[in-house]
């Protein structure tokens, strides 16, 4: 069963082929033998993954069923989930029993799925390789010496390795999609505001989304689904009407206008992905596009702004850990600046300090204007950059990132080369746009994610691209062998 | 642009966020590098651009002032690491 894709396994439930009790026994058992050498989940929760598989099975029969109704979808251990541990990650929150579910979550509880556990990730979302997680790195299945991206790392690795057939990301800078084009499966980063952040612990609060990661477009619309749409609890929850994604899948690619922007083409890029991506969008034109060439002229400023944004956002998010209320408490305190230092000192690992200091520091007496407030004018000119695009083309496309998924350790000593794999991915979280990354084929044994990027709420259409791509090639239904 | 040991110091006691002071070096190398990369932001002339706040132009919304939340205390309190009577037990503050 783990070789099936929602949109199949849906089929099967409701014909009775199999019950949504031995799907999930089926997904615990292929995470019992193979999390110890991936290391994707943090967290199992298996008696009430089954006891939700029971209730789901007994609405399939009462007819009351709905798509994901008994599939097992697993949680980014960033979303609360009520009386399960939410680690984020950390050391901060080892501990952590979140007392409420997040919205995402209620809202796969209330359509019948079944969650399995909570998967890894980089601590507080801030990585590109899920290597600064409290809990170790989780492994790529295509390659277990390399890196599955982050930081929706185990999420992407998960899915990968059939450990889940759909699983919950987050992405604030292109912790969907980076990790969907090393993994070989297909994410969408939604429009900012398009799905609740309410209960999703807080990295960077305008930069952060929530987004479906599973193999196939056609999962990724039925997922998205269940999580788009108006959450009076997020105030920066946007109140605009979820299209029907499933049913938009196969709508007519004909007189798509492509755009290829110069700037994702330049030097840094692997040849033998932009070759892979230059025939992925050969493909779209056999589907009816047009292709032309257009320039994001300030898309080399969108790294250097984000580590600026996010940082800062962060480091005045990230103070709420001040081992008063909840999350890790150091050993007898002498004081309470004592108490805050050293709890916050011994929770944190060394890139969430790295970016508190950064972020404090830009956010500090004197260098606010020089640094926060210039950073989000330059955002203001990345983000014109698309709108001036979409004037022309209806769809960007381009890689995911710049190279295949890289050596564990290979960039962990360098921070900035590490920043730089999110090159093309960060331009559209600065912009608030929806980015979508699907398989489209190999590179020495390891996957490449194609990027599509559409304007706000544009997230019907880039679901209906991919699915469209997906009908006419078999990239997205390779497996690695385990 | 060049962070000394003193400007680490200074800026991890602003974020109450205790460094190991065999590392402190580390960081001021790390946090230096990053500033070098974010310096091209300076090149960028924005004298006429507008900061963007939020992608959507979204302004803060607002609801009628009433409560929405029932008390949660103990349910939230449970998980704290020091609790008496209802409160957060912190050392002392005020001798």
């Amino acid at each position: 069963m783990h070789t099936q894709t929602i949109a199949q396994l849906a089929r099967g439930l409701k014909n009775r082929d199999f019950s949504s009790v031995e799907l999930t026994e089926a997904c615990l058992a292929r995470i019992r033998q193979h999390n110890p050498a991936l290391n994707c989940y943090i967290s199992l929760t298996e008696e009430a993954a089954l006891a939700e598989a029971r209730a789901a099975d007994a609405r399939i029969a009462s007819g009351q069923a709905e798509p994901l109704t008994g599939i097992p979808i697993a949680q980014k251990d960033i979303f609360c989930t009520e009386g399960v541990r939410t680690s984020c990650g950390s050391r901060m929150l080892d501990s952590f029993i979140a007392p409420y579910d997040a919205t995402i979550v209620s809202r796969f509880r209330a359509a019948g799925s079944v969650m399995p556990g909570k998967l890894n990730m980089d601590e507080f979302a801030m990585g590109s390789s899920n290597e600064t997680s409290f809990y170790g790195p989780v492994k790529n299945p295509w390659n277990l010496q390399t890196v599955p991206g982050g930081s929706s790392g185990g999420s992407a690795a998960a899915v990968a390795a059939g450990l889940a057939p759909g699983a919950t990301g987050t992405d604030t800078g292109g912790s969907i999609r980076q990790p969907a084009s090393f993994c070989g499966i297909t994410g969408i980063k939604p429009t900012y505001g398009r799905c609740s952040r309410w209960g999703m612990i807080a990295f960077a609060s305008s930069l952060d989304q929530a987004g479906p990661m599973a193999r196939t477009a056609e999962d990724c619309a039925l997922m998205l689904q269940v999580m788009a749409g108006f959450d009076p609890k997020d105030s920066t929850s946007v109140d605009v009407p979820v299209p029907d994604y499933a049913g938009a899948l196969n709508a007519s690619l004909d007189g798509l206008r492509i755009g290829l922007p110069r700037e994702f083409f330049e030097a840094g890029l692997d040849p033998a992905i932009e070759q892979l991506i230059r025939a992925a969008v050969a493909e779209y034109r056999k589907l009816g596009a047009t292709v032309s060439e257009i320039s994001l002229p300030n898309m080399p400023l969108s790294v250097p702004a984000y580590y600026v944004v996010a940082p800062a956002e962060c480091s005045s998010n990230l103070a709420r850990y001040d081992g008063v209320r909840f999350g890790h408490r150091c050993a007898n305190p002498a004081d309470l600046p004592d108490l805050y230092t050293r709890s916050r000192g011994e929770g944190f690992g060394a890139e969430v300090k790295r970016r508190i200091l950064m972020g404090t520091y830009a956010l500090s007496a004197g260098y606010y204007d020089a640094y926060y407030l210039k950073a989000q004018k330059v955002r203001r000119l990345i983000s014109d950059d698309f709108q001036q695009a979409f004037r022309s083309v209806d769809v960007i496309m381009g890689p995911t990132a710049p190279s295949v998924a890289f050596g564990l350790g290979e960039k962990s000593d360098d921070p900035v080369s590490m920043y730089l794999s999110d090159i093309y991915t960060i331009g559209v979280n600065l912009a608030g746009l929806p980015g979508l990354s699907l398989p489209a084929g190999f590179c020495a044994g390891l996957p490449v994610g194609l990027q599509l990027i559409g304007n706000y709420f544009s997230e019907a259409r880039l679901l209906n691209l991919a699915h469209r791509y997906q009908q006419v090639t078999d990239w997205h239904t390779r497996q690695p062998t385990l | 642009m060049s962070l000394s040991i003193e400007n680490v110091n200074r800026i991890a006691w602003l974020a109450r966020l205790a460094i190991d002071a065999d590392k402190v070096e580390a960081y001021a190398h790390d946090l230096s590098g990053i500033l070098d990369f974010v310096a091209r932001l300076e090149d960028v002339d924005t004298s006429a651009v507008k900061p963007m706040a939020h992608p959507l132009e979204q302004i803060q919304r607002l609801r009628p002032d009433l409560p929405t939340e029932p008390d949660q205390r103990q349910h939230f309190q449970r998980i704290a690491p020091r609790v008496e009577a209802g409160l957060y037990l912190v050392p002392k503050v005020i001798e």
